[in-house]
């Protein structure tokens, strides 16, 4: 075996590249960590409310999640991202809370929808205002409910915020 | 010192088998977060609790507060998948309350949305409910569908999933004639991906096996139960509102009620696909004899058009006082109760008004059809494995947000 050519690399994206016929990825741990997590963002299929059947769309047959490599996992032990499609009540925000203590670390929240964001229109008695009241809510998708495109864009800024992240892995170790 | 400790639990003997298990909230086949406490000897239910309240938003305490007109986008998240059809419900009980007539025009209209709105459910339900029992590949067909529908309620009101389309006195927005265009292919294609479905399920073996038998109730045990809608008609009690109470212009339509014999999950199955193509039909008839004329009427609060031609009523003027005003106008603004009831895709919704004469309503009740097909799981499910509860969650066709209010 050779010099290893700058030109032999097959870039994948920045920072990060392939050697062919050896299998093998050239580049920081960090962006080749970002770069794996940031393609199999796995959901927990978890419905709340309106959001949930704008969720389903976005992952049926038209706006087909599963090229970004998002699969909605159900047990929150095989997931890595809680979204949070619809109203959050007094009595479920308990529950909620537990399905993101079961998911294993690293893990994202997304708040879709103007219920999960902020209550919406219901100023309620029965109401959480906002999922940020007892979440760490990494993106905000407005709308009611937003649709599937609007998740699909959260879900790529979230790509984006997870690309920038900095030795989020060496903690763990 | 380490504590010793005994995994020794006494168990009574012949009770080896029963376990209780908490199925939900956060479960994929309860449609969203119902939780069903379940005694289970081995694998068949001895006692099934549904618990509800999980979507609880208070729909009822804050309509009090809220103008009429303010309420109508609450009805929206009731029942989510159609929610065309809860704007109807609602319009047509807020219409009798205060005396308001509708134009020809726009009831044809609602009667059109109606419909759209029935199949959009209809869809879903079968999508969900064949993935609740393994069949994956129903619920991308369905989904096909059902976008083609959401796009075109998109063209007409700006919204996919809620849409307060329709006002007191009308609807929003005339069709045009590339939503006609739309729809109309859309009705011409449907009957065909229709049977598509039913080559998929109607004789799979596991389809089968899974749906006969499961969840029987009687004619008179389901009218006992409160079941309305499709989950009765499969039990064979002929009982559907758009046909023996008309509202819109259903008295115009001609259609037929879909009838089952045997009360299980088949035949409440087959009903729905029956219903679809039922829907199918009165959205031709109503492409066909849609009558000119005006969309909201002469009387209708003024809501779309602040200043249109021939009323006198101030720009600026908030919702709740200008419906005061007409209100003491017109002096037609009932004191009492009013109950309408109107057919929407999961069974029998009613809105109730108790009106004290002020522009909001003292008491606004739902009589939602999910809150009390949930109370009917409890029977049903009695007696039956724990596998056939999901068939029977499915089969009831249950939203948790229109139960929970």
């Amino acid at each position: 075996m050779g010099q290893l050519n700058e030109n032999d690399l097959v870039k994948i994206k920045d920072g990060v590249s392939f050697i062919p016929g050896a299998s093998a990825l050239v580049g920081p741990l960090n962006r080749i960590i970002n770069w794996g997590r940031a393609g199999s963002i796995w959901p927990v299929t978890f419905g709340l409310a309106c959001c949930a059947i704008e969720m389903m769309v976005a992952g049926s047959s038209t706006n087909d999640l599963d090229r970004f490599g998002i699969i909605f996992r159900a047990s929150p032990r095989q997931a890595d991202c809680l979204i949070l499609a619809g109203t959050i009540t007094k009595k479920m925000a308990p529950v909620i809370r537990r399905v993101y203590d079961q998911m294993p670390e690293p893990r994202y929240v997304l708040a879709m929808g103007s219920c999960a964001c902020s209550g919406g229109l219901f100023d309620t008695y029965a109401v959480v205002q906002g999922g940020d009241n007892f979440l760490p809510v990494d993106v905000y998708i407005p709308g009611c409910p937003p649709r599937p495109e609007a998740l699909i864009e959260g879900l790529i800024t979230l790509q984006k915020k997870i690309n920038q992240e900095q030795g989020r892995w060496s903690q763990l170790v | 010192m380490s504590r010793k400790i005994s995994f020794n639990c006494p168990v009574q003997a012949g009770d080896e088998d029963r376990y209780r298990i908490q199925m939900g909230p956060q479960h994929p086949a309860t449609h969203g977060v119902l939780r069903v406490d379940l005694d289970l000897d081995g694998e068949i239910i001895r006692k099934c609790n549904p618990h509800v309240g999980y979507l609880h938003r208070g729909f009822e305490k804050l309509a009090e507060h809220r103008t009429y007109v303010q309420n109508l986008v609450l009805t929206d998240r009731l029942d989510y998948m159609a929610a065309m059809a809860n704007n109807v419900g609602y319009c047509e009980a807020v219409e009798k309350l205060l005396a308001i007539e509708v134009p020809q025009r726009s009831r044809y209209l609602r009667t059109m949305v109606c419909e759209m709105a029935r199949l959009a459910s209809h869809l879903l339900w079968l999508a969900t409910h064949a993935l609740d029992i393994g069949a994956m590949t129903v619920f991308l067909y369905c989904f096909r569908e059902r976008e083609e529908l959401l796009e075109i309620f998109a063209e007409l009101c700006g919204s996919r999933l809620t849409n307060t389309y329709t006002r007191l006195g009308g609807v929003r927005q005339d069709v045009t004639h590339s939503i006609m265009m739309k729809l109309e292919k859309f009705v011409d294609s449907f009957p065909s991906n229709l049977e598509e479905y039913e080559t998929l399920i109607d004789t799979n073996r596991i389809w089968l096996k899974r749906t006969i038998d499961v969840g029987t109730v009687g004619a008179d045990e389901a009218v006992g139960l409160c079941l309305t809608g499709a989950s009765l008609r499969g039990s064979g009690v002929d009982y559907d509102i758009r046909k023996h109470f008309p509202y819109a212009a259903y008295d115009f339509m001609d259609f037929e009620v879909p009838l089952g014999e045997t009360g299980d999950t088949y035949a409440r199955y087959r009903c729905r696909i029956e219903e679809m193509l039922q829907s199918n039909s009165i959205l031709r008839q109503c492409i066909e004899r849609m009558p000119p004329g005006p969309i909201i009427g002469d009387d209708a609060p003024d809501l779309i058009m602040p200043n249109k031609p021939g009323r006198k009523v101030e720009v600026d003027v908030p919702a709740q006082q200008s419906l005061i005003k007409l209100v003491e106008d017109r002096e037609t603004f009932m004191e009492g109760d009013v109950y309408v009831a109107t057919e929407v895709p999961k069974g029998e919704l009613g809105f109730y008004f108790v009106s004290d004469g002020n522009g909001t309503p003292y008491r606004m009740h739902i009589r939602s059809p999910s809150f009390l097909h949930i109370s009917a799981l409890k029977t049903m499910a009695k007696g039956s494995m724990l596998a056939d509860l999901i068939a029977i969650i499915g089969t009831l066709d249950v939203v948790l947000g229109e139960c929970d209010r």
